[in-house]
């Protein structure tokens, strides 16, 4: 059965010019991250660290939570708590009814995707504008990011010039780099000017201080922090970490491992809103705290690794799938590895379980993961538990539901096959026998590769001829 | 609504058996050994690679050489606190620079003429760090948020001796903890940027399209 998924990606296949920008994006990602690790050894520790730290931080989560919340609120910062994606849009559209906003302006928050909420606030009439440079030209096109750090890496700067000069026909046409920035520069900051409620994510919560901490080049997610009179911050559950000690170690993984820069321009540290005598800074500050399947995740010990996540995108930048297939093919908001292993949690096995498969279980992905989340072995399991017929042990969302009979009859069949020696022996002698009738044509496998062919006598019978003893 | 969920939310978390950390390596800290020298060293080539300008000066020439900037940029005003230390400086010597501004109201009563007047700001910092090349600013009353943020020029002093080696240390010797943290602080490495558009690097995307740092020994 040719499924979504499957037509979804070969179309993108045969886009040349798309796949030409995955690849000379992603070329340049991966070069730039080497160049920051020059020491392998000092690599492997500060990975083993970062993954000490999340890991520390998902032992206590619950308690962490409870302390992040009572600084937070000790800051004069508003905690809200939302089991769904509906529920912290409900939250985010009450807090805008209360100010009378028709519109916010937003700094980059994969979260906010996640949630759908421009289109949740779009239907009740409330602009989003999305001011990351990437994430500004995306919405221009009306599409969705492509990679969670680079929302427009698919598009290439002639695709851009056009867009632009479509969208806004009275500035003169420029396929000049600077010259666009300098134009999204301008539109953005009268909408900096006149807007009165921001929104961000978060990149770190840091329990202690109750601190909210974003990682950014352009500068857009301070804007939106600090210029409107309301702030609305909406993240994951899991991005708490226990101690300001645990920020720099984290900071600096994180941005070597995505962009290849040894810091972003701001690192934006939020601990309060505008305090008396002072004379810039929102009035308000809210935090939209998501759960949207993370504690089911979390109650999984193997599977719970997929939280230690710092959405950093290196599994994607690296991923031989990924660069072939593009961001978009997935139908996910997370896509690459991480959204393999992720968005089948979240939505089901039943929905995205198919994006287990998507993956060559090269490793790629888990060798550069700077808090070491084993991928590989997390699809192993998702695809298990996608076709298992006994559920009871499992809480992901959608298990067994992957199952066909004939699938399972057939590894049945193999089972017991390779439990019988003299079956399967008698069955591997008869293959190499007949091996001239076996099929040339086997289906998709055959389209781009000559099928396998058979050994003229079985391994059984060459080890045997070569007076190997079984023992 | 936000009660409830908040309940469910960590009675779910707190239901499975809760898994062990398993790793102690936590508070690794890489080592260096940098003097003085070495983190300036450092810390300027950082901050030239993305752009930002640095300028080494004292405690008898940091004041001559803003103006020189100042000059050198055509900047027909300049933002300064003329409650701090070095904000007083400036103000008492307003005939070497260009009109001088105050950051004297909240926002509300001048924010046109602060994002589409102002042509640079001038503040202090509250410390430096070699390793990535990167000024720590704590915003206050008298420098607030915006200024590092919305005029396209930010003209920065750093005292050498507040240049820490790394984020951490800068931390732990400060005792940001202790203290307790200001309403916002913020890590700065250079101007505005962005790679979104074919990972070609454009300077002063919304935040300063300049940054200058004078370094004071």
């Amino acid at each position: 059965m040719i499924t979504q998924f499957r037509q979804t990606v070969r179309a993108n296949l045969a886009k040349p010019e798309v796949r030409a920008n995955f690849y000379r994006a992603m070329d340049g990602l991966m070069t730039r991250r080497l160049d920051q690790f020059p020491d392998k050894a000092e690599l492997e520790r500060l990975r083993t660290q970062s993954m000490a730290i999340r890991a520390n931080a998902l032992s206590k989560l619950p308690e962490l939570l409870e302390t992040l919340e009572a600084n937070l609120i000790r800051n004069g910062i508003q905690v809200h708590w939302a089991e769904t994606a509906e529920q912290g849009n409900q939250i985010v559209q009450a807090i805008l009814e209360r100010h009378n906003a028709k519109s916010i302006i937003k700094g980059k928050s994969m979260v906010s995707e996640e949630m759908g909420m421009n289109h949740f606030l779009e239907t009740l009439g409330i602009e989003c504008l999305e001011s990351d440079l990437g994430e500004f030209i995306i919405q221009l096109d009306g599409e969705t990011p492509s990679h969670i750090i680079m929302p427009a890496i698919h598009k290439n700067r002639i695709q851009i010039a056009k867009l632009f000069h479509e969208k806004f026909p009275d500035i003169p046409y420029t396929e000049d780099v600077d010259e666009l920035t300098q134009m999204a520069r301008r539109i953005l900051r009268d909408k900096f000017y006149a807007t009165t409620v921001g929104l961000s994510g978060v990149n770190f919560m840091v329990a202690e201080t109750g601190t909210l901490c974003l990682v950014e080049n352009e500068g857009n997610g301070r804007m939106s922090t600090t210029a409107p009179s309301v702030h609305i911050a909406v993240t994951g559950i899991e991005k708490v970490v226990e101690s300001l000690s645990d920020v720099p170690p984290l900071l600096s993984i994180l941005t070597r491992s995505a962009t290849g820069q040894p810091i972003t321009t701001y690192f934006n540290m939020i601990s309060g809103p505008r305090k008396a005598g002072e004379k810039d800074g929102p009035e308000e500050v809210h935090l939209v705290l998501l759960d949207n399947g993370r504690s089911n995740i979390y109650s999984d010990p193997e599977l719970l690794a997929t939280l230690r996540c710092i959405r950093c995108g290196a599994c994607i930048n690296h991923c031989p799938v990924y660069v072939r297939i593009g961001g978009h093919s997935y139908g996910t908001v997370y896509p690459g590895p991480i959204g393999s292993i992720l968005e089948p949690q979240k939505a089901g096995l039943d929905v995205h379980g198919e994006l287990a498969q998507a993956s060559t279980l090269c490793g790629a992905c888990s060798e550069v993961c700077p808090v070491r989340i084993p991928i590989p072995s997390i699809l192993n399991r998702l695809r298990y538990d996608g076709v298992r017929k006994d559920t009871s042990n499992t809480h992901t969302v959608g298990s067994g539901k992957r199952r066909t009979l004939s699938e399972a009859a057939t590894w049945k069949t193999w089972a017991w096959a390779a439990t019988h020696p003299t079956i399967y022996h008698a069955g591997s002698t008869l293959a190499t026998r007949f091996k001239g009738m076996l099929p040339t044509n086997l289906g998709a496998w055959t389209t781009v590769r000559s099928a396998p062919k058979l050994a003229e006598s079985t391994l059984h019978q060459q080890v045997k001829n070569l007076g190997v003893d079984h023992e | 609504m936000s009660n409830t969920a908040r309940a469910n939310i960590l009675a779910r978390l707190r239901e499975p058996q809760r898994p062990e950390c398993g790793f102690s390596e936590r508070d690794y800290l890489s080592r260096y050994d940098w003097d003085t020298a070495e983190r300036v060293k450092r810390f300027t080539e950082r901050m030239v690679a993305v752009r930002a300008e640095v300028h080494h000066t004292t405690a008898d020439t940091w004041l001559d050489v803003v103006s020189q900037v100042c000059a050198a940029k055509g900047l027909n005003n300049l933002l300064v606190s003329p409650a701090t230390v070095l904000g007083k400086q400036i103000h008492a010597q307003a005939d070497r620079f260009p009109a001088l501004k105050t950051y004297d109201q909240p926002i509300e009563n001048w924010k046109q003429e602060l994002f589409y007047g102002v042509d640079a700001a001038f503040t202090g910092t509250t410390g430096g760090i070699a390793e990535t090349g990167t000024l720590i600013v704590m915003p206050s009353a008298d420098e607030p948020r915006l200024m590092s943020l919305v005029p396209p020029v930010h003209i920065a002093v750093l005292e050498v001796d507040k240049l820490y080696t790394t984020f951490a240390e800068a931390v732990q010797v400060q005792g940001w903890v202790q203290a307790g943290m200001p309403t916002n602080a913020l890590l700065i490495s250079g101007p505005s940027k962005s790679a979104d558009i074919e990972q070609t690097l454009a300077y002063g995307v919304h935040g300063p399209k300049e940054l200058v740092v004078v370094l004071v020994e």
